[in-house]
């Protein structure tokens, strides 16, 4: 095909951000928890793969949500 | 002025309450007011939050399984729409959180770009999706055993409309038929074998394998149907294809969707996935008149793709993934559970609630949750 679908535009794919090492330390901090009891989100992840992730990095997802509007959740790439 | 103090509470509060409270309020109103008024709402925002230690699973488990007693189980029809069945009710649920890789009733909604939106064109648009095969095309298809012979008998009228001609036909036979000879005669085709001795079952089979040639369209997609939603044109389809679907340049690719999670799982990923489970699910309910909160069902879609896969709600799928021993054997198939735990050796931490219950030892819940810790110095 000639011009390549960018997934991110779809309505039910929410903002992915990759976060660096000092958010995340800031991350699990706040909520007193360890890297191993966040949600996880496969490396092979259409959105992650364009993200150039690696793994046990840790993503931000912007979701926007009926409820409260906006809602950040927060996922680790896993294999 | 107003702003400043609205900054203040932006990573406090939801920014939908922010909004709410930003179009509610008076123009003109002294900032100490604003303040009182943000710091209130603060308040009230803490105390009806969730407590740590709330078994909201449970909560969820109960307000979406009473009125889920309620549901219908039959499938009903399309309003109005010729042989286009839908699942809904109860079965419904329970295919989509059971996460079933082929779901009962496939079905995406596709959006248009304009000018199609607009209804251009919109009839050969929903044809040129529509999956068709060799026998949409021909009138009629026999075998003259005597001859050892497949005769076609092309029908013209059915191809009017759409885009596949008599040449498009020819070549797709010609790709299925290796070692035939094709010739025609008026308006039928005469397909014979190029080696001596062709043999009469293998024609019948050949018989069957022309009629289920795929011709042209999207695959997998069995029946379209343009419908008007909110002043634009959308096409509703049995079948779904996203990707494929997404490939074609009058669809627009930012809002089209399926009713096929672990499509969207494929195509776009976790998130949309849960998105996805909770639209499903959520339309599921509201259709069949029940009120259950939206947030119950966030919970389900977020603990099916807690592992980055959907997993359903069944022993192959989100209990598999519980690190207790006793809590997944409390489930399902506890005999199997144990003996594989014993074989391998596992251990159990014991920090969950079922396994707790079972051995008479307080649960971590609620109250149970705490631990007294003593720092050494």
């Amino acid at each position: 095909m000639k011009k390549e679908f960018d997934l991110t535009s779809h309505v039910l794919v929410p903002k992915h951000i990759l976060m660096n090492k000092k958010e995340v330390e800031e991350l699990l901090e706040k909520y007193k928890i360890t890297l191993n009891e966040l949600p996880r989100i496969s490396l092979k992840d259409p959105v992650v793969a364009k993200l150039n992730a690696s793994l046990d990095d840790v993503v931000k997802i912007i979701r926007s949500s009926s409820t409260s509007g906006e809602s950040e959740f927060y996922r680790r790439v896993v294999k | 002025m107003a702003n400043s103090i609205f900054n203040e509470y932006k990573n406090k509060l939801p920014k939908k309450i922010i909004e709410d409270i930003e179009k509610e309020l008076p123009k003109n109103i002294s900032s100490s007011k604003l303040k009182i008024i943000l710091e209130k709402v603060y308040q009230e925002y803490l105390n009806s939050r969730v407590e740590p230690g709330e078994s909201i699973g449970i909560i969820s488990a109960e307000s979406i399984g009473e009125p889920g007693t309620q549901m219908t189980l039959n499938t009903f029809h399309f309003a109005g729409v010729a042989e286009m069945n839908v699942t809904v009710g109860l079965p419904r649920i329970i295919e989509i959180l059971d996460g079933r890789k082929l779901i009962k009733t496939p079905l995406m909604e596709i959006y248009l770009t304009k000018p199609y939106s607009d209804g251009t064109d919109i009839k050969k648009i929903a044809q040129s999706i529509k999956q068709t095969t060799f026998k949409d095309f021909i009138e009629e298809i026999s075998v003259e055993i005597t001859e050892g012979i497949i005769k076609i008998k092309l029908d013209e009228e059915k191809s009017k409309g759409t885009d596949v001609t008599e040449k498009r036909l020819n070549q797709v036979l010609e790709r299925v038929l290796k070692g035939y000879s094709i010739k025609k005669q008026e308006d039928t085709l005469i397909i014979k074998s190029k080696s001596k001795n062709e043999n009469l079952g293998e024609i019948y089979r050949l018989k069957e394998k022309i009629k289920d040639v795929y011709v042209s369209g999207v695959k997998k997609i069995t029946q379209v149907l343009p419908v008007k939603r909110n002043d634009e044109f959308i096409i509703i389809t049995a079948g779904t294809n996203l990707k494929e679907v997404l490939k074609l340049d009058f669809v627009d690719k930012t809002r089209t969707i399926t009713n096929d999670v672990f499509e969207i799982y494929d195509v776009l990923g976790v998130e949309a996935a849960r998105e996805t489970i909770i639209n499903e699910v959520y339309k599921v309910i509201e259709n069949q008149g029940l009120n259950v909160d939206i947030r119950h069902i966030m919970l389900v879609a977020d603990t099916m793709t807690f592992s980055g896969k959907v997993n359903g709600i069944t022993r192959y799928g989100v209990i598999s993934e519980k690190a207790s021993i006793l809590a997944r054997a409390s489930f399902e198939t506890p005999i199997k559970h144990l003996i594989n735990a014993s074989l391998v050796g596992e251990t159990d931490n014991l920090k969950s609630v079922i396994e707790n219950v079972m051995l008479n030892q307080p649960v971590p819940v609620g109250t149970g949750l705490p631990d007294l810790v003593t720092k050494i110095k």
